[in-house]
């Protein structure tokens, strides 16, 4: 265990450093003045273009360049990001608790949707539940995002007027401003029942609901067939067939034989699920105006903003490289097969 | 050469059934001769209808002579319903001059037609049977040239990735060692960011254009197909027959080229036809983010694009301008829709461990 955990560890540097090159080449494709903007940190610095070409040495050789541009990204110093006027790292800080908190609210319907799902249909396999959540699976999966959110934004926010885009609506998001409203985590619905205000935790959930509903929708898919496939070859194990022998009652030799097993995949599939729904936010925060880190990235990317972009887009591939480690390590942790070979 | 007379040895085994797929694309050739307006449309585009004529003949052949294939496909009324969409989107993207002919001024087909420059989206009428968005493009036009759009951004970034997958695959495969280790660490490296997040950045650092997404998408993607064939040469490259074919003699490319690469394709055919949908719903996405093609461009996303504030109807009418998403929300599931269907039973068809797998 410990020397496969090492192993997985002693990667994790050079995926880094893979990951800095990359972003690096593709900043070469850039002009040195549009480059130079990695390195200011205050709006003013934009007059003296030149000046700082040359103070950081954007006409040098390229490997001089890698490793100025590195030092400065290793003391936090991502650049400027002019689309929203606040220094990258400020922007991530900012935007990130949001995503957070929209990400754990499609997360936990997800697990719960995907492994019920999932199961029911392995053990009514061929049934009615089966098809069905096949043929769900299949049409959430072939609708792009961005034609279910602005579906339900449709549905449910033009007809019914339920699930409003946005964060807060204007009054609550004036009193969340306001001295009386103290933050503590960032994530809006936990502050508001931290501060006693249960109506903008209300207000919070009714605008979490559509952009949350919809990453739901795009991203259980994978989970009910994986928990499915899981499911169906632990159904078929010797030690199943022997519970079954022994009289024992099918709703327990399914919830405590079968799915203990089949969940051992599933978990493991959690962590990358939640790298999927990173992905997933940047057309899904757009749409709903939600203003969370993949809203900030598009806007970015359409504003030419280009330190802004990196600095989301190393951001997210360090979440990612992290979340590809947690899927190893749990999967190493719960599988006992995995560690020994 | 050898294919091409063993396809028509097939015929000639199947003539009465290929008689009929002759007598279908003829009937159909009549049928656009006989109604007038169609028969000057085709008169317009020949080119566009021989193609049709060929596609039809074509698909007839291949549906109607009997083949391991087919006859697996026909059990499967699930992957019929994907085939005959994907026959579907093939016969409006060769027909789209006959269906939506560009108007004579037009400079290049693929700009959509605007019918003055008013804001507001206008709904379905005689001559824009699908209605009209803001500042009104005509949305037929535009779905029917976005399907050539489509079929044209998947094929082309299928061919790069699966190009430098195929290339760096199979040299990691079927080399091993430290070839192997380099190549692996740099598809690490590709598949450290979300595939959109990834394409963002590089279409936002190339500059916004459809063929910068296409170059974005294939940098996301190839690394996929790199990992799956190096995985697949390996199963088979221990195998006896490659052995014998070392021991004939045979230099490392003709093996590569002979006797790896054909068994490790059907993998390969099963991914990138999921991969064809797939790859349409991100550059969808990537239009519908404005960082792909310009508006007015007949393609799907950006037509997405512009329905976008018009979600919400006008008072007393929510849905009053449901067409603008509607059409081309459709057009595109039914796209993706019939890829996956289609690679869902390539993989059962091919891979018959995952048989009603999943």
């Amino acid at each position: 265990m410990a020397t496969y955990i090492a192993r997985r560890l002693m990667l994790l540097p050079l995926v880094a450093f893979g990951v800095t090159i990359l972003i690096f080449a593709l900043l070469q494709f850039l002009h040195p003045a549009i480059r130079a903007g990695a390195f200011i940190t205050n709006p003013n610095q934009l007059k003296a273009i030149d000046a700082i070409i040359k103070k950081y040495g954007l006409d040098q050789p390229v490997y001089v360049q890698y490793w100025t541009w590195l030092r400065e990204v290793f003391h936090g110093n991502l650049g400027w990001s002019q689309s929203v006027r606040l220094p990258v790292l400020d922007a991530i800080i900012a935007f990130f608790p949001t995503t957070l908190e929209l990400t754990l609210y499609a997360f936990v319907p997800i697990m719960i949707v995907g492994v019920w799902l999932g199961t029911a249909a392995a053990v009514h396999r061929d049934k009615v539940v089966d098809h069905l959540s096949r043929v769900f699976s299949i049409s959430f999966r072939s609708l792009p995002s961005f034609v279910w959110g602005l579906l339900i934004l449709m549905v449910f926010y033009g007809r019914f007027n339920w699930f409003p885009p946005g964060r807060l609506s204007l009054e609550a998001d004036l009193f969340v401003r306001s001295a009386q409203f103290t933050k503590y985590t960032g994530l809006m619905t936990a502050d508001a029942l931290l501060n006693g205000q249960l109506w903008i935790f209300f207000d919070a959930l009714r605008h979490l609901a559509g952009p949350a509903l919809t990453l739901t929708m795009v991203s259980v898919a994978l989970l009910v067939r994986v928990t499915r496939s899981s499911m169906l070859e632990a159904l078929s194990q010797d030690y199943v067939r022997t519970a079954r022998a022994k009289g024992l009652a099918p709703a327990v030799v399914n919830t405590r034989h079968a799915r203990k097993n089949a969940l051992i995949p599933v978990i493991t599939l959690s962590s990358l699920t939640i790298v999927g729904l990173l992905n997933g936010v940047v057309i899904i925060e757009t749409i709903f105006n939600y203003p969370g880190i993949g809203r900030w990235g598009a806007f970015a990317a359409q504003q030419l903003d280009i330190p802004g972009v990196t600095g989301f887009t190393m951001f997210i591939a360090a979440l990612t490289v992290l979340g590809n480690l947690a899927a190893d390590i749990m999967y190493a942790y719960f599988d006992p097969r995995i560690r020994l070979q | 050469m050898r294919t091409l007379q063993a396809l028509l040895e097939r015929v000639r085994a199947n003539r009465r059934e290929f008689g009929a797929a002759a007598a279908l694309a003829a009937a159909v050739t009549l049928l656009g001769f006989v109604i007038p307006a169609v028969r000057d449309r085709m008169a317009r585009a020949p080119l566009a209808a021989g193609q049709f004529l060929l596609l039809v003949l074509f698909v007839a052949a291949f549906w109607v002579v009997p083949s391991d294939f087919t006859r697996r496909m026909r059990k499967n009324p699930l992957s019929v319903v994907g085939f005959s969409l994907i026959v579907l989107f093939v016969a409006i993207a060769v027909l789209a001059p006959i269906l939506a002919p560009p108007p004579p001024t037009s400079r290049d087909p693929y700009l959509i037609p605007q019918e003055g420059f008013g804001a507001i989206p206008r709904p379905p009428r005689s001559g824009h049977p699908f209605g009209t968005t803001e500042r009104q493009y005509d949305l037929y036009y535009g779905i029917v040239w976005g399907t050539r759009t489509a079929l044209r951004v998947s094929i082309i970034v299928i061919a790069i990735a699966a190009v430098i997958g195929v290339v760096l695959g199979g040299l990691a495969g079927y080399y091993g060692g430290r070839i192997d280790e380099v190549i692996m660490r740099v598809t690490d490296v590709f598949l450290a960011f979300p595939g959109l997040v990834l394409a963002v950045t590089v279409v936002a650092v190339l500059g916004r254009s459809l063929d910068n997404i296409m170059i974005a998408i294939a940098i996301v993607h190839w690394p996929t197909y790199a990992r799956l064939l190096r995985g697949d040469i390996l199963t088979v490259r221990g195998r006896d027959y490659v052995e014998a074919a070392r021991a004939a003699g045979a230099g490392d490319l003709r093996i590569i080229l002979r006797h790896v690469i054909p068994n490790a394709i059907y993998p390969f055919m099963v991914l990138s036809s999921l991969d064809m949908g797939l790859i349409v719903i991100i550059a969808a996405a990537l239009s519908f983010l404005g960082l792909g093609a310009e508006v007015g461009y007949a393609d799907w996303g950006m037509l997405i694009n512009l329905s976008r504030d018009w979600i919400v109807g006008s008072p007393g009418n929510p849905f009053a301008y449901w067409y603008v998403l509607i059409f081309p929300g459709a057009a595109i599931f039914l796209f993706v829709l019939g890829w996956n269907l289609l690679g869902d039973a390539f993989r059962d068809i091919l891979d018959p461990r995952l048989r009603g797998a999943s």
